[in-house]
């Protein structure tokens, strides 16, 4: 394996992304940012929400936001660079077997979704203002649940990256990314679905589901949330399946 | 030491439409249905390559010459690792470049037909990257960078953002970037298409000088100047085939007598033909059909007087009259029927 190369891309991909830095942090956190301060802060200041809604919603955004980096990380400049211009063949004709080159945008992505989701903890506790209770009791928890759900975050970009054509964009996040953020129980414990049970069960396809919660359980453990096993199995298990299947596809789209 | 390529009964077989590397040709070539009966929806395959052997030594400059998807964009990405051939092999030196894409890949360098830059970095950082993937030093790579900046003159606009640049600008800096880790062999597919005459001569400076250094240059074009002024060696590729191979002298020799000329009457009985065949220096007659007939001979102006006598004297119009030098373009109308731009 050509580690020179592999570190060279990396830092290529670091470079890009430092410079389109504020872009994409816009892109990334103001959309959750503000559903934080119109729920979180503006309904549980009226008294239309309680208080203990800002502890449910913090883990939910913070999932949101690292899931959506991957897309806008991964996915968007996979399909940008595959479309008619090619633009990753230079990268392609290097010296490295070209499923490494998947495995290097993985891991670009999974830093870009761990800054993601580490900078929403205080721009988020910064807008609820009082009421947020972060506990670190749980820190190897915690940590196995971020870098699980950048995994997912940069495996699922790269999925669909190499999945969705340029002129499919749209119909990508109102057909993947809509219902998988708002049946991804990021605004609501799973356990309040109890009163929908088919729903309850369906959304357990959602990998959103054990990101929201495995976050809510290892950093507000008061909150309802699944037990922190059963998120990180089957996080592991999603991880797995978008990573072989990925992968594959990628080597697959890389030649013709 | 000068590396050589071989081929081995290179097939590709599109089922899916041709990709980037042979974008942009319109596929003139047979298809052909297949699948079982039963199959409700039968697949297209588009043959693009059908059993293309060549052996292209260390130090050349090859041309492969051929018209709008003759095959030559898939033979380059073959060789190049991007395109998966359906049988055959292709190896370049020692390696076998599917088998070992890597090893390869270190030995080439590519300028592919339209340029697939990367679009998020400048010119300068294209080349700076392009050093890193391939391992050269920090110093190493802005050396050879800005070298190459000044070689190709784009130094002045080295830090600007390459998707803001014309298309001959793209092109240059393509072309740098395949030289920036200087490979062995370098592949340009159709590397003038676009460019103004300046800049073509420009670039057969360039690939001549780098041929200089011991490098083998592979390249794809459908000018036949181009083919005629630069290339040692040159195949000509068609349908998938290669239907001649040889240094350009060799090949336009090869034409019966050399000159073509491409005549039109009002009509063709026996009797002409039969005439024309017996002149003095004919060596082949071909009817085209509606009139049209193609003459090969050893001279051209001199035959025109006593063809145009004798179809007076048989009382038939003679309506169109053109003459060809030896040239690529009357071995291709030779082999193929065809005009290269057709």
């Amino acid at each position: 394996m050509n580690w020179k190369t592999f570190f060279a891309m990396l830092h290529r991909d670091g470079h890009v992304a430092r410079r389109n830095l504020l872009p994409m942090l816009v892109q990334n956190l103001l959309q959750p940012l503000l559903l934080v301060f119109v729920f979180g802060r503006i309904l549980t200041s009226s008294g239309m929400m309680p208080n203990q809604y800002k502890n449910i919603l913090l883990p939910g955004i913070m999932a949101i936001s690292m899931v959506l980096s991957g897309v806008q990380g991964v996915a968007m400049p996979l399909i940008t660079e595959f479309q008619f211009t090619r633009e990753i063949e230079d990268r392609l004709l290097a010296p490295m077997a070209t499923g490494w080159l998947a495995v290097e945008k993985i891991v670009a992505g999974m830093i870009q979704a761990l800054v993601a989701g580490l900078v929403v903890i205080p721009a988020a506790w910064l807008v609820l203002g009082s009421g947020v209770t972060i506990s670190m009791s749980q820190p190897f928890e915690f940590a196995a649940i971020c870098l699980l759900v950048a995994l997912f975050s940069s495996a699922g970009g790269l999925a669909l990256g190499v999945s969705v054509g340029q002129t499919q964009i749209g119909l990508m996040f109102s057909l993947v990314l809509a219902p998988m953020m708002m049946f991804g129980c990021a605004y609501y414990p799973w356990s309040f679905l109890k009163f929908f049970p088919a729903l309850q069960y369906a959304v357990l396809i959602n990998p959103l589901v054990y990101a929201s919660e495995g976050l809510r359980g290892s950093l507000m453990p008061q909150v309802p949330h699944m037990p922190l096993a059963a998120s990180i199995g089957a996080l592991v298990a999603i991880d797995a399946a978008l990573l072989v299947a990925g992968i594959q596809k990628f080597n697959k789209k890389a030649v013709s | 030491m000068a590396i050589g390529i071989r081929t081995d009964n290179l097939r590709k077989i599109y089922d899916t439409p041709p990709p980037s590397a042979a974008r942009g040709a319109g596929f003139s070539f047979a298809s052909q249905r297949s699948g079982a009966p039963k199959e409700k929806k039968k697949k297209l395959e588009v043959v693009a390559l059908d059993g293309v052997t060549l052996e292209i030594e260390g130090g050349e400059i090859f041309g492969l010459l051929g018209p709008n998807g003759a095959g030559k964009s898939t033979t380059i990405g073959i060789l190049t690792t991007r395109t998966q051939p359906t049988s055959g092999r292709a190896f370049i030196g020692e390696y076998d470049v599917w088998k070992q894409q890597v090893e390869a890949k270190r030995l080439i360098g590519v300028v592919p037909q339209r340029p697939n830059l990367d679009f998020a970095l400048t010119a300068r950082e294209i080349l700076l990257f392009h050093g890193a993937y391939f391992g050269q030093s920090a110093r190493e790579r802005a050396e050879r960078t800005e070298a190459l900046l000044e070689k190709f003159k784009l130094t002045d606009r080295a830090d600007h953002m390459v998707r803001t640049f014309s298309g001959g600008m793209m092109q240059r800096i393509s072309i740098a970037r395949a030289m920036m880790h200087d490979p062995e062999v370098l592949f340009l597919d159709e590397p003038s298409a676009g460019l103004d005459p300046q800049t073509r001569l420009l670039l057969w400076e360039i690939v001549r000088d780098y041929n200089r250094l011991g490098k083998t240059i592979v390249l794809t074009t459908h000018y036949m100047d181009e083919a005629d002024e630069l290339c040692g060696r040159l195949a000509i590729i068609d349908h998938g085939k290669i239907i001649a191979a040889g240094s350009p002298r060799k090949l336009k020799s090869s034409i019966p007598g050399g000159y073509l000329l491409r005549l039109k009457f009002e009509s063709v009985p026996g009797e002409l033909a039969a005439f024309l065949k017996a002149m003095p220096g004919v060596s082949e007659v071909r009817a085209g059909g509606q009139g049209a007939l193609d003459v090969y001979a050893d001279r051209g102006g001199p035959l025109i007087g006593p063809i145009v006598n004798a179809a007076q004297a048989m009382g038939i119009e003679l309506r169109d009259v053109h003459i060809a030098e030896p040239s690529l373009e009357t071995l291709f109308l030779h082999h193929t029927g065809r005009s290269l731009r057709d």
